[in-house]
């Protein structure tokens, strides 16, 4: 399944895209990057003069690339059609080690331990270009293609 | 293993994943995980693969779609293990 695929399918669009490209995706995990632009919005106000990425978008970038490209890799053999894609998280358990600071490109690695009934659950870490550990942690989700009707 | 055994293994199982409003008083045979114990999709995930677990049998797609109340999770059980 070529990458552009998976990033076609994925739910999410500007400014909530957190997803750059992928490194390589197999049965057991991924890896991608993606890199925090400057002027996100978001930086105006977290923190007040003092611009670091939130934690919240460390985790949501772990997830996307982590959960949501692998599940829709995981997903290829379901011909319920394209497009119709429901994701939804259901657990999150994460520690921060390092900020991630405006313009930084980070890099996401995922695996697998299970994908069952449309469950998904993963080691996430994500990495700064100088390869520091900036977070690690599990993330869950439910992620399943809906039938067409709906 | 006999039947009031595996009702309370199944309910240990579960009260582990109830929501803070349902207590453990409220899982009844007839009780309906989604609609009456409030679990949620991924949760029930979880009550499949602790029962997975602790009654060392495999549960299949059509299982888990069957498997809407405490009695169907039994039926399921006692399925496996014949």
């Amino acid at each position: 399944m070529p990458y552009e695929e998976i990033l076609d399918q994925l739910p999410y669009t500007e400014p909530f895209l957190f997803v750059d490209g992928l490194n390589s995706v197999s049965d057991d995990g991924t890896e991608g990057f993606y890199t925090f632009p400057v002027d996100a919005y978001f930086y105006e106000g977290h923190f007040k003069n003092h611009p670091v990425t939130p934690g919240v978008l460390l985790t949501e970038c772990c997830a996307q690339i982590g959960l949501v490209c692998l599940g829709i890799f995981l997903l290829k053999d379901d011909d319920k059609g394209y497009g119709n894609l429901l994701v939804a998280m259901s657990s999150a358990e994460m520690e921060y080690l390092a900020p991630v600071f405006p313009g930084e490109k980070v890099t996401v690695t995922s695996e697998k331990v299970y994908f069952r009934f449309n469950k998904l659950k993963c080691q996430v870490r994500m990495f700064n270009a100088q390869k520091e550990l900036v977070c690690k942690g599990t993330i869950s989700g439910m992620i399943k293609k809906n039938s067409s009707e709906q | 293993m006999n039947e009031n055994q595996k009702y309370d293994k199944l309910k240990a199982i579960i009260s582990t994943y109830l929501p803070d409003d349902v207590s453990v008083d409220d899982i009844q045979m007839n009780s309906h995980f989604i609609n009456e114990l409030n679990i949620n999709s991924a949760h029930l995930v979880d009550i499949v693969l602790d029962v997975e677990d602790e009654f060392d049998i495999m549960l299949e797609n059509e299982d888990m779609e069957q498997m809407q109340t405490v009695k169907d999770a039994l039926e399921i059980i006692d399925a496996k293990l014949a």
